[in-house]
Parts: structure tokens; C-alpha cells; sequence
């Protein structure tokens, strides 16, 4: 007889999936999709929060998931409106393509 | 059918479904494309939240993410216009994927290892259950979202207000970056009249 799903699995699960997003913001150019790998480990974070609320019974775990589902939202519409501002001033333009700030 | 060989069922799917779309991001050419992976990930984590008895974050991660977040991107992608051009092999720094990807691996083995590790030693001291379901304690249905809601509104009440100030700030900081301002140089009546309502005549 099989045992209960543990919650480590989903601690498991969530650190791959926060690993597939660090390298895939280290290796898309695309302003875009980097932000969508910001994205993926915003929700890796999430899922580790849910899982060691259900595994230590405290619900304060899902708490701190509403708000940084809050504080997720906000930072896609302040970040899409940064990349729309360069990318209607430079279109098509990488990452690698706004080192005009450096000094 | 075994209740145990469901829930392996829908973990496994769900994970699938989470590292498939996760890898679908980080691969695929296309912006459009990559935007359906992550709304498969997405879902696959509302599959996770909804097995581990959090409804309400379940239905918030659709609604929010799934529905705001990636209709957002899906927006921004078709207002730019999509991209086809985007070469994944252009690679300007010759090392930096072969050690994104040593650092992916290193990153997910080492927070796997340590996961393992924590797992076999002893309950941490401030623990307050030893895995009892959150939403399951008392037998209600709805006590998942009666526990979240008197935590969020009685504990966390002022960050809840705090969030609202966050919102403001980051919808009118958005309207200030992407709004054509009239040229401040411009004193003629042609550069203020698309912005004037009453010169539309």
C-alpha cells in the first residue's frame, strides 16, 4: 500500500520549477519573456508557501501568497508598462540592447 | 478506485502539466507560444492548490494570474507585435547558456537535496500540527476561506490596506511611464490638439 502524497513533493516541485525559471531568465533575451520567467518563480515561491501551510497547519502561509499574489500583479503592470515605454522607443529590442544606461 | 491512487493521479498530472508549460516558456520561439506555456503552469498550480484543500488560492490563481496576469502579457504582445524573428541561437556571451544551465541543475538539486534533508530530521520547533490539513481540522468545508478570511482581515489588516495603497501607486505610476506626453518645447495649437478634448471641433 502506497502512502499519502508528503508535502516535501510539492516543496520538490517547486524548486524545480523555481530553477527552470532562474535559468530561463539567465538564458531568453526576450524582455517579455524574461518577465514571464519572473513570473514562474513568483509561483514556485507560492507553492512553497501553500505547502509548508498545510504541512505545520498554520494558515498565515496562505496569507502571505495573497500578497504576493497582490504585490505579483502590481509588478507585472508597472514592468509591461517599462518594457511597452523601450520597446516603442527601440522595437524589437533585447536585453542586451539597453546598456544605454550604463555610465 | 483508491482515493490514495487519485490523488497520485492528479499530483503527477499536475506536475507535468506545471514543468511542461514551465519549460515551454523557456524554449519556444515564439512570445505567444511561451505566454500559453505559462498559463499551462499556472493552471497546473491551481491543480496543486486546490489538492492541498486552498481553494480560495485556487480560484484567486486563475482568476488573477491566469486570467489578468496573462491577458496582460497576451496585450502587450499584440500591441508590440509578435516577434518571429527572434533567433535562439544568437547567443552574444558564448558561455552564459552552458552556465545557466549548470546553475539551474546546481539551483534545483541543491534546494531538492536540502528539501530531502529537512524532510528526514525532526519537526521544526515552532511547528504547530504535524500535517493536518488546514481546511480538514474541523470537518467545514468552508473553514479554508473563514480561517484565511479572519487571519487577512484581523491579523494583516493594515498590509490588506497597505495593498490597496500599492495598487494606486502602481496604476498611476503605469499611466505616468506609457502616456504620449504633449512636448513641453511645443507651444503651437498642432502638438496639444490630439490631448485637448475641447479642440476636437
Amino acid at each position: 500500500m502506497i502512502g499519502a502524497i508528503e508535502p516535501s513533493w510539492y516543496l520538490i516541485l517547486a524548486a524545480l520549477l523555481f530553477s527552470i525559471g532562474a535559468s530561463g531568465l539567465l538564458i531568453r533575451r526576450n524582455p517579455l519573456i524574461m518577465f514571464m520567467c519572473i513570473e514562474l518563480m513568483l509561483n514556485a515561491a507560492n507553492l512553497t508557501f501553500v505547502a509548508l501551510a498545510t504541512k505545520l497547519g498554520d494558515i498565515n502561509g496562505q496569507t502571505a501568497v495573497f500578497f504576493v499574489m497582490v504585490v505579483a500583479a502590481a509588478e507585472v503592470v508597472v514592468g509591461l508598462g517599462i518594457i511597452v515605454s523601450i520597446l516603442r522607443r527601440k522595437p524589437g529590442a533585447t536585453a542586451d540592447d539597453l546598456a544605454e544606461l550604463k555610465g | 478506485m483508491d482515493t490514495t491512487f487519485l490523488e497520485y493521479l492528479v499530483f503527477f498530472a499536475a506536475a507535468a502539466m506545471v514543468l511542461g508549460g514551465a519549460i515551454g516558456v523557456i524554449t519556444l520561439k515564439n512570445p505567444v507560444h511561451a505566454a500559453l506555456g505559462l498559463v499551462m503552469t499556472l493552471f497546473g498550480i491551481a491543480v496543486q492548490f486546490v489538492a492541498q484543500e486552498a481553494h480560495f488560492l485556487a480560484a484567486v490563481q486563475v482568476i488573477v494570474y491566469a486570467g489578468a496576469i496573462v491577458v496582460l502579457f497576451l496585450f502587450v504582445i499584440m500591441l508590440l507585435g509578435v516577434d518571429n524573428a527572434m533567433d535562439l541561437s544568437i547567443e552574444p556571451i558564448k558561455v552564459q547558456r552552458p552556465l545557466a544551465a549548470i546553475m539551474g541543475l546546481g539551483l534545483g538539486s541543491l534546494i531538492t537535496a536540502a528539501v530531502i534533508k529537512a524532510d528526514s530530521s525532526t519537526v521544526l520547533p515552532g511547528a504547530v500540527g504535524d500535517g493536518i490539513d488546514v481546511a480538514t481540522e474541523t470537518g467545514d468545508h468552508d473553514s479554508n476561506i473563514k480561517q484565511l478570511a479572519e487571519n487577512l482581515y484581523g491579523d494583516h489588516v493594515f498590509a490588506f490596506q497597505l495593498t490597496s495603497v500599492l495598487l494606486v501607486v502602481a496604476v498611476a505610476g503605469t499611466v505616468v511611464l506609457t502616456r504620449k506626453w504633449p512636448k513641453a518645447d511645443a507651444e503651437d495649437t498642432d502638438a496639444s490638439l490630439p490631448t485637448s478634448p475641447g479642440a476636437a471641433k
